[in-house]
C-alpha cells in the first residue's frame, strides 16, 4: 500500500516536471504534429499542381469533354497534348509529367455497342505516394463524369480507369510516412526522453537522495517511465488520428491490435531509453547517444526511408538488430495489409525479445553500479 | 551520552575499486545526539565511507550497525532510519516548496495529514510560510540549502548524513547553516558530516580526520588541538597531511 502511494506521489512529480518545461512540452507534443503535417502536406501540395499529359485517340465529345472536366478539377496542370502513344515513354523520361491519360480511338464505338470503355490511366510511381494519389484522384473524377451522364441518358455506360504504374509497380512506400512517423515518435518520446529524465536526476544529485531513501530502485525507475508510457500513447493515437482523418491513411486492420503493438513498442523503446541512462551520467550525453543510437538507425536502416531490400548486404543484417524495422513491418502489415497476430506474431515475438534483453542488460548494470 | 549504546559503530570498514582502497579499515563510534565531523581533504574518502554506511554502497570489507542495523543485511531499514543530503543541491527546481515537502515526504511514506504538519512547521520556523507556493528556482541559495536540510529532515530520522552541505555557499549562510545543525543535535537528532572546511571543525563535538583513506585522528577539537599543539584545526590538518 506504501508503495503504491509512493508511486502515485513520485508520477504527479514527473508530470510536474514535463507540464512546466516548454521544451519537453514542444517536443512532446508540437513535434508529432508538426512533422505528420510537414510530411503529409509535403505529400498532397502536389496534387495541386501535378503537371499531366493526355492522350486523346479518340477526339470525340465524349472524350472532349471529360478532358475539360479533368481539367477543371484544380488538381492539374495540362503539360503536353500529345499525338502518338510513342511518346508517353518520353515525356516520363523528361519528367515533364507524373500522369498520362490516354483516351482510346474507339471510345465512341466502345460506348454505343457495348456500353463500357476503358481509359487508361499511367502514372509514375517512382514517387509512390503522388502516384496513387493522382490515380485516385482521376479515376474518381472519372466516376463522377460517367455518374452525371447516365443521369440525363437513357442508355447508361460504363467508363472503366485502367491503372498502370510505371517505374514502381508495387507502389512500395505508399503511406509509408505514418507508420514510419509513428515509429520515430515513438523512440524519440520513449527512449530519448526517459533517458534524458533519468539522467538528469543523476546530474542534479537528487537520484543520491531518492536512492537513500526507503523507496526501491525498481520502483522509482517504474515511477520515472509510467507518465512517458501514457504521454507516447497518447502520440500515438494522435498520428493515426491525423492520419487518418486529414490524409486519409486507412487502418484496414484491427485498431485494438495496433494499439497493443504500439504499446509493446513503447516498452522496447522505454527499456533502451533506461538501458541508456545506466550507462550515461548526463543529460547532453543521453541526448547525444540516443540521437546517434537510436534516431540515426531508425531513419536509416529500418526500412522507413530507404528500402531494406536495396541496402548492401551487411547493412541488410545490420537492419536485424533496429527494432524499429520490426515494429514498421508490423504496423504496415496491420494499418495497409489489415494483418492479424497470425501474420505478426514473429515480429511481435521479437520485440518482446529486445524489451526484455534491455531491461535484464539496465538491471544488470543498475546493480554493478551501486555494488 | 557516553552510557547509551553507540548510534553508528564501524569496525575495519574497507572499500576497494578495482587496486585502489578509497577507504582502509576505518574503525569508529558515534553517540546519539553526537555532531560527528568527517573532515579531510577531496579525495581522501569521506563520500566513499558515507555511501557504505547510508547504504548506497556495499562495502569490499569490514563490519557496521547504523540506528542498530547491520549495513549488509538491513540496508532497507537503515534507509527508513536515516536522512542523507547529498554533495550537489537535491530539491527540484522546477517544483514549489510545498511540492518539494510532499514529494519527499511521500517517498519516505508519511501520510498527506502528517506532511502538512510538518511543511507548516518547518516553513513557520525557517520565516518562509508566505513563500511555500514559490518556486525554489526563484529562492537564494542559501535558503535552498536551508530547505534541502529541511526536508532531509522530514521523516524524523535518528541519524541525519549531511556531504559536504555547506559547499558553494557565503559564509553568513554557512554560520546559519551550522546555527541550524547545531539546534537539531541539541534536539536529539545524531549528525553525521563531511566536510573539507576546517573550520566548521570547531562546531563538531568531535571530528575524525581522513587522510588518504584512513582515519589519522579522532577526538574533540580541543584535544585534537592540543594534541597536535595548534592554534586553529587548519594547523592540525595541515601536521597530519605532512605526517
Amino acid at each position: 500500500m506504501t508503495n503504491l502511494k509512493r508511486l502515485k506521489g513520485f508520477i504527479k512529480k514527473e508530470f510536474i516536471h514535463i507540464f512546466r518545461d516548454k521544451r519537453t512540452m514542444v517536443i512532446l507534443f508540437g513535434m508529432p504534429i508538426v512533422q505528420i503535417l510537414l510530411f503529409g502536406f509535403a505529400i498532397t501540395n502536389e496534387i495541386q499542381e501535378a503537371r499531366i499529359a493526355i492522350l486523346d485517340m479518340a477526339k470525340d465529345p465524349v472524350s472532349e469533354e471529360l478532358s475539360q472536366k479533368i481539367m477543371s478539377s484544380g488538381y492539374f496542370h495540362l503539360q503536353a497534348t500529345l499525338q502518338h502513344p510513342r511518346q508517353i515513354e518520353e515525356v516520363f523520361k523528361r519528367g515533364e509529367v507524373k500522369q498520362v491519360i490516354v483516351f482510346p480511338h474507339d471510345l465512341d464505338r466502345k460506348l454505343e455497342k457495348e456500353h463500357r470503355a476503358v481509359i487508361q490511366l499511367i502514372a509514375d510511381a517512382s514517387d509512390p505516394n503522388t502516384g496513387t494519389s493522382l490515380m485516385n484522384y482521376t479515376s474518381s473524377i472519372i466516376r463522377s463524369f460517367q455518374q452525371e451522364k447516365n443521369q440525363t441518358t437513357s442508355q447508361p455506360y460504363q467508363l472503366v480507369p485502367e491503372v498502370q504504374m510505371r517505374y514502381n509497380p508495387e507502389l512500395k512506400g505508399v503511406y509509408m510516412f505514418v507508420p514510419g512517423l509513428i515509429t520515430i515518435i515513438l523512440m524519440l518520446v520513449s527512449a530519448m526522453m526517459t533517458s534524458i529524465t533519468i539522467t538528469r536526476e543523476k546530474e542534479l544529485g537528487t537520484m543520491e537522495v531518492l536512492l537513500a531513501s526507503p523507496m526501491k530502485p525498481g520502483l522509482i525507475i517504474i515511477a520515472k517511465v509510467i507518465p512517458y508510457i501514457f504521454l507516447s500513447f497518447i502520440n500515438a493515437l494522435m498520428i493515426l488520428f491525423l492520419g487518418k482523418f486529414v490524409f486519409g491513411v486507412p487502418i484496414k486492420g484491427s485498431l485494438v491490435l495496433l494499439l497493443g503493438e504500439s504499446l509493446l513498442f513503447i516498452l522496447t523503446a522505454l527499456s533502451l531509453g533506461i538501458f541508456i541512462s545506466t550507462k550515461t551520467q548526463s543529460q547532453q550525453v543521453a541526448l547525444m547517444v540516443s540521437l546517434m543510437g537510436l534516431m540515426l538507425p531508425v531513419i536509416i536502416l529500418s526500412g522507413f526511408i530507404f528500402p531494406i531490400e536495396n541496402m548492401p548486404f551487411f547493412l541488410q543484417l545490420l537492419s536485424n538488430i533496429i527494432p524499429a524495422k520490426w515494429f514498421i513491418i508490423i504496423v504496415k502489415g496491420i494499418m495497409l495489409k489489415g494483418a492479424g497476430m497470425e501474420l505478426l506474431w514473429k515480429e511481435s515475438l521479437i520485440l518482446l525479445g529486445f524489451t526484455a534483453f534491455f531491461i535484464l542488460l539496465s538491471i544488470k548494470n543498475f546493480k554493478t553500479r551501486l555494488a | 551520552m557516553s552510557n547509551t549504546r553507540p548510534i553508528i559503530q564501524a569496525e575495519q570498514l574497507t572499500k576497494v575499486f578495482g587496486n585502489f582502497t578509497a577507504v582502509n579499515r576505518i574503525s569508529f563510534e558515534v553517540s546519539p545526539g553526537e555532531i560527528f565531523g568527517f573532515l579531510g581533504a577531496n579525495g581522501a574518502g569521506k563520500t566513499t565511507a558515507m555511501r557504505m554506511l547510508t547504504g548506497l554502497l556495499s562495502p569490499s570489507a569490514g563490519k557496521a550497525t547504523v540506528a542498530g542495523f547491520d549495513i549488509y543485511k538491513q540496508t532497507e531499514k537503515i534507509k527508513r532510519h536515516i536522512g542523507y543530503m547529498s554533495q550537489k543541491f537535491s530539491l527540484y527546481d522546477d517544483l514549489s516548496i510545498r511540492e518539494n515537502f510532499r514529494f519527499y515526504g511521500g517517498i519516505y511514506g508519511l501520510s498527506t495529514s502528517m506532511i502538512r504538519k510538518q511543511t507548516d512547521d518547518m516553513l513557520e520556523k525557517m520565516g518562509l510560510t508566505s513563500e511555500k507556493n514559490t518556486l525554489l528556482k526563484a529562492l537564494p541559495l542559501g535558503w535552498k540549502q536551508k530547505l534541502a536540510f529541511a526536508i532531509a529532515m522530514i521523516h524524523r530520522p535518528e541519524i541525519i548524513f549531511l556531504d559536504e552541505p555547506t559547499g558553494g555557499v557565503d559564509p553568513v549562510t554557512r554560520r546559519q547553516f551550522w546555527d541550524l545543525i547545531t539546534e537539531t543535535a541539541y534536539q536529539g537528532t545524531t549528525i553525521f558530516v563531511t566536510t573539507h572546511y576546517m573550520d566548521e571543525a570547531e562546531y563538531c563535538h568531535r571530528i575524525s580526520m581522513m587522510v588518504d583513506g584512513k582515519i589519522k585522528a579522532l577526538d574533540s577539537p580541543k584535544s585534537l588541538k592540543k594534541q597536535f599543539d595548534a592554534g586553529s584545526m587548519d594547523e592540525v590538518f595541515l601536521k597530519l597531511a605532512r605526517g
